[in-house]
């Protein structure tokens, strides 16, 4: 028996015109006649005369200090053209993100000083063949200091583990500023957990993992006319890498010609944009073609991985099942530089607690440097891991609470209207049509309830549509972990504060087209669009500003936290939770069979 | 020894687009002077089809044939700045982005048939094969290539367009983690048929029952490959892969694929989808992204069903035979749960 | 070390050129002769993507050394097409969107072609044994297995 896919157009038909004439269709891929053809041109099917070869000479060990390079051997070499040092890239030091001012600069093309990981690229040779670069590399001597490495999470955050990443010695990505972790505060979980009948605790570990494209990671650069350099490239993201090269290698953007958009598969993996700006260097320094390109032993331990996720539940449940409070502790480990870790701690957080409306949540999540090859994205990012914990977890309630699991997802999950624990109202939501649709494919049955909910009711009403008061804390302040170490669940520290209930910013939506012929017309966009921005908010019961209110006597001074929120964000006044959205338009697209229950109806389409 | 069914449960939903947005895309369109479309963008195709999804949002927006619109991309001399692809984002952003350049294009289109046709542009409309009629006017009409020609060559008027779509930046707060993370979400639940030998600790996935919401399906076929491609690598996930088997530390890493484990074409079980289509208010005809969140609710539901199977809490991935193998040990032999009705 | 001039037959036509001692046939392919179609995907012989035919049997052409290759008959995917036709495989291929990066495509192609030559009517079970060397990361294999079983009917169907 093999896979069969059904369209469940029964289901939200009302919400969707599905009369469009193209979308919707399954019109062969652009791109399938060159793919079945061998026609597609990847970064690597170009022809250059006289390409060279670019391969680095990596550090053996976790954490190392470099007391000299010898290259002399290597230099003499038949074949060899460049030996290129960290010294020769113009401006040898980079963070990925600072691209969108995220992060500071910590990491170099070509390692100087200190390996970090084993690994590391701390010399290149171009060569006029792969193997003569390969030869080359393998004479060339390093005289290494072997340092104390930490490759633990948790080993890395106490007081005396090695110092991994100078930028950052608490071996911790600093937050705003203020942080050694990304907080997520709402409600009282302290609260929660002694009003629940059940306690679920449980610990999740995901290993690193490889993106393995069937195409390694890559680039070739030339030079072209009029002192310009093209790279072909194996990016995920074309001016991404042109702005890292742009700023490893300083010089004008105008100068570089990338071309890409055919790759062999990328998974998260090709984003880290180190292939272009070296291959640049190379030919700009030989002023040939230069090809660098993983082999696929590179691409699996010196190429980023998915990072490691180490996370830690508590639920606490209600004896009716609902999950009245959630705490998370996790622990991204980013490796030895940031790369895109900081970031996908973040996504995890504003992710919590998965797709479950629970009133009280809260979180402490570290991005944590560590002696190995830095991580960074992978299909999922910032997600995966935390799901597979909740998932877990969620399995584990059900059991404690002598649930149907899929009867407690139900039970538990979001619908449209509810207030999520970062503070903005869930819509267009279909948790619960999934978890039924799936239960009738498999033949499990579920109970008069959980057939009957639906993401469209039941959302938005009482407390699932409130900000509760919110209890917050000062623990982790950058600087106090070498001095002791800290407690790392959000209950383990001390109140510091109390946000008001029902303090919450703007959602941000959408840039307008910049100009009215840009818009689609409303009859053409295939699904009804709630009203524009013209409804006038109404006044909010609220304090118009955030109301930071110091913790009863004796608790930490209210001194200790700063009177207005530290970033840029700034919280606004807003209107209770809208109620469920209600199509403008209804279409009447609808095929429930009669008689057939809602989600049990439609066609199977193979 | 024993071979012992299990069965386990997942639900998730998914972020479309880039955290905190501030991920701008951008695209151009213009007609050629017979009335065939180019899409100029920047943007990368891995295989998801960024290259086949933006041809039909353009070919639907311009109301032409989705054979006159070809798309290219990614080339920094000729396509406007796009982020990348990563994060869900690549229909979401490029498809708007192409949406606004198509519309325009649309405008300028429908403004010169009506200057040839000399009517109101209000009162054409396309019929997506390619030509222009005036409303309630049966025969009162003119071809795209026609239109195109006559505004190049004859009005002096170009069709093209511009387009850009961006989600401002914003950032979360440090005291309680407020922020707005994106604009909508994916949803999938998803049921997994499995058998642990209790001898070998080897688990065998026998079927996967899904269902994922994915906005609307831009292309079904192309929905189709995401979610079945995507579900097989979360089961390499849950089952086979990783860099460093006994992270943390870094001993017996694989360097090839002979060490590096991945279920092969005779590994792969029967995965039975449905799919739900809830459009997304600010997504590309409604289209969100099925493309990383597809693998998520495989990784949970394997070790849920290895549980249900013999009683093995199985928290730390890849779940490898060894570690099945312990956890029955530690147990003392397998304890069979009994199942999910 | 001094270059060596080697011929064999490429997709039909006699093609020469100068190879070191130690060249893979991948290598010289790509770079030598210009044909891209064979991609390098490991080096090892692990995942299929630089697959060709040597003789009509499938090899690995990043483990096969080019000097060894005189007066061999060598087919790439780029023989596939039968002037502007595409050849039934390539058409199932391309029809059952069993191509997604099209990286691993041309080596499960030319996989494939070998199989229907040696046994035209294959049964799941063989698809698999034959394709087993070669890694896909996009599809999970299903679409490329009903791909090959589907051309393989209509094969049949035309020799009928």
């Amino acid at each position: 028996m093999t896979s069969t896919i059904e369209f469940r157009k029964d289901l939200f038909a009302d919400e969707r015109d599905d009369t469009l004439l193209e979308i919707g269709k399954p019109t062969l891929r652009q791109d399938g006649l060159g793919h079945v053809t061998g026609r597609s041109r990847f970064f690597d099917d170009h022809h250059f005369d006289g390409l060279l070869h670019l391969r680095c000479v990596r550090s053996p060990h976790h954490h190392a200090s470099i007391r000299s390079i010898d290259a002399s051997a290597a230099e003499r070499m038949p074949g060899v053209r460049k030996i290129i040092r960290g010294e020769d890239v113009p401006h040898n030091m980079n963070t990925l993100l600072s691209l969108m001012g995220f992060g500071r600069d910590d990491e170099m093309l070509i390692q100087t000083k200190r390996a970090a990981y084993r690994g590391e690229p701390v010399l290149a040779i171009v060569a006029d063949t792969e193997r003569q670069a390969r030869d080359a590399v393998a004479a060339v001597r390093v005289d290494w200091e072997v340092l104390p490495h930490v490759l633990d999470v948790e080993e890395a955050l106490k007081p005396a583990a090695p110092v991994v990443n100078d930028e950052y010695p608490n071996n911790s990505f600093d937050y705003h500023d203020l942080y050694d972790h990304q907080k997520l505060r709402f409600g009282d979980v302290a609260k929660g957990f002694a009003e629940a009948a059940h306690i679920v605790t449980g610990q999740y570990q995901m290993s690193p993992i490889e993106q393995a494209p069937t195409e390694t990671c890559g680039a070739i650069a030339a030079p072209e006319q009029n002192g310009r350099f093209v790279c072909h490239s194996s990016t995920q993201a074309l001016f991404f890498s042109l702005g890292t090269a742009v700023k490893l290698l300083d010089v004008p953007s105008s100068k570089l010609h990338f071309i890409g958009g055919t790759v062999g598969g990328g998974f998260g993996g090709k984003v880290d944009s180190l292939h272009e700006p070296m291959a640049l260097l190379g030919s700009m320094l030989t002023g040939k073609p230069v090809k660098y390109i993983f082999d696929r032993a590179e691409e699996m331990q010196v190429g980023a991985p998915r990072g490691a996720e180490l996370w830690r539940i508590k639920d606490g449940i209600a004896a009716d099942g609902r999950v009245i409070a959630r705490e998370f502790t996790g622990f991204f480990d980013s490796g030895a530089y940031t790369r895109l870790s900081s970031y996908a701690v973040i996504k995890g957080v504003g992710h919590m607690p998965g797709p479950y409306t629970i009133p009280n949540v809260a979180a402490n999540v570290y991005c944590v440097f560590t002696n190995r090859t830095p991580a960074t994205a992978m299909r999922g990012f910032g997600i995966t891991g935390v799901d597979f914990a909740i998932e877990r977890h969620m399995d584990k309630g059900a059991r404690a609470v002598g649930m149907n699991p899929i009867e407690f997802r139900i039970l538990n999950a979001y619908r449209d209207g509810d207030m999520k624990a970062h503070r903005r109202v869930a819509k267009n939501t279909a948790l619960i049509e999934c978890c039924q649709v799936v239960a009738g494919k498999a033949g499990v049955r579920l109970g008069a309830e959980a057939s009957a909910a639906s993401s469209l009711t039941g959302g938005g009403v009482g407390w699932r549509a409130e900000i509760p008061e919110t209890v917050t804390d000062q623990a982790g302040r950058i600087g106090e972990r070498r001095r002791a170490e800290i407690p790392l669940a959000p209950t383990g520290a001390p109140p510091g504060g109390r946000v008001a209930a029902g303090v919450r910013g703007e959602a941000v939506v959408a840039a307008p087209p910049q100009d009215a012929d840009m818009a689609l017309e409303a009859a053409r966009i295939g699904h009804p669009m709630t009203a524009p921005a013209a409804a006038p908010a109404p006044q909010t019961p609220y304090p118009p500003a955030r109301a930071t209110v110091a913790a009863p006597p004796p608790a930490a001074p209210a001194s200790a936290r700063p009177a207005t929120p530290p970033s840029t964000y700034a919280p606004a006044p807003q209107p209770p939770a809208p109620p469920p959205a209600q199509p403008e338009t209804q279409f009447q697209r609808g095929v429930t069979r009669p008689g057939a229950p809602r989600f049990l109806s439609g066609t199977r389409r193979r | 020894m024993a071979i012992h069914k299990g069965r386990g449960f997942a639900a998730i939903n998914y972020p479309i687009g880039m955290n905190l947005g501030g991920d701008p895309s951008q695209a151009l369109v213009h007609a050629t002077p017979d009335g065939k479309f180019k899409v100029t963008l920047s943007a990368i195709d891995l295989g998801q089809g960024m290259k086949s999804v933006t041809r039909q949002i353009a070919a639907e927006t311009l109301g032409v044939p989705v054979a006159d619109v070809y798309v290219d991309t990614a080339d920094s001399d000729t396509g406007p700045h796009d982020m990348g692809s990563f994060a869900s984002r690549g229909t979401h952003r490029m498809g708007n982005a192409v949406i606004r350049a198509a519309a325009e294009a649309r405008k300028a289109m429908m403004e010169a048939a009506a200057e040839e046709l000399e009517v109101n542009p209000a009162d054409l409309e396309t019929d997506g094969a390619g030509n222009i009629n005036v409303k309630g006017a049966p025969g009162r009409a003119i071809t795209v290539a026609a239109t195109a020609e006559a505004a190049q060559f004859k009005q002096g008027r170009t069709l093209a367009g511009r387009g850009i779509f961006l989600i401002p930046p914003s950032k979360a707060d440090p005291d309680t983690g407020e922020q707005t993370p994106v604009t909508c979400f994916a949803h999938a639940a998803l049921i997994v048929d499995l058998e642990v030998d209790d001898e070998t600790g080897e688990v065998t996935v026998t079927e996967v029952n899904s269902a994922y919401e994915v906005g609307r399906a831009l292309n079904p076929r192309l929905v189709q490959q995401q979610l079945i491609g995507g579900a097989w690598m979360g089961l390499s996930h849950a089952l086979w892969e990783t860099t460093e088997p006994y992270y943390p530390a870094r001993d017996h890493g694989a360097e090839d694929f002979n060490h590096y484990l991945m279920p092969g074409p005779g590994d792969v079980a029967p995965h039975h989808v449905s799919v739900l289509e809830r459009p997304a208010e600010d997504g590309p005809y409604g289209g969100k992204g099925p493309g990383e969140m597809c693998a998520n609710p495989l990784l949970p539901a394997v070790a849920n069903a290895i549980f249900d199977a013999v009683g093995v809490e199985c928290d730390t991935l890849p779940i490898t035979p060894e570690r099945v193998l312990r956890g029955l040990r530690a147990n003392g032999g397998a304890r069979p749960q009994g199942g999910m009705r | 070390m001094a270059k060596k001039p080697l011929t064999f037959t490429l997709n039909g036509a006699e093609a020469s050129v100068f190879v070191e001692g130690g060249d893979n046939l991948l290598n010289v392919l790509r770079r030598g002769l210009g044909d891209f179609t064979p991609k390098y995907g490991c080096g090892q012989g692990a995942c299929g993507v630089c697959t060709v035919l040597v003789d009509g049997a499938p090899q690995l052409s990043c483990l096969v050394l080019a000097e060894t290759m005189a007066g061999r008959r060598i087919d790439t995917a780029a023989s596939l097409e039968n002037g502007p036709d595409l050849h039934p495989l390539q058409t199932a291929f391309l029809e059952g969107f069993a191509a997604q990066c099209g990286f691993c495509t041309p080596g499960m192609l030319i996989a494939a072609k070998a199989l229907l030559e040696a046994n035209p009517n294959p049964d799941r079970a063989a698809v698999e044994e034959a394709i087993s060397g070669n890694i896909c990361r996009c599809t999970g294999y299903e679409p490329i297995i009903d791909a090959i079983l589907d051309a393989a009917a209509k094969m049949r169907g035309r020799a009928a």
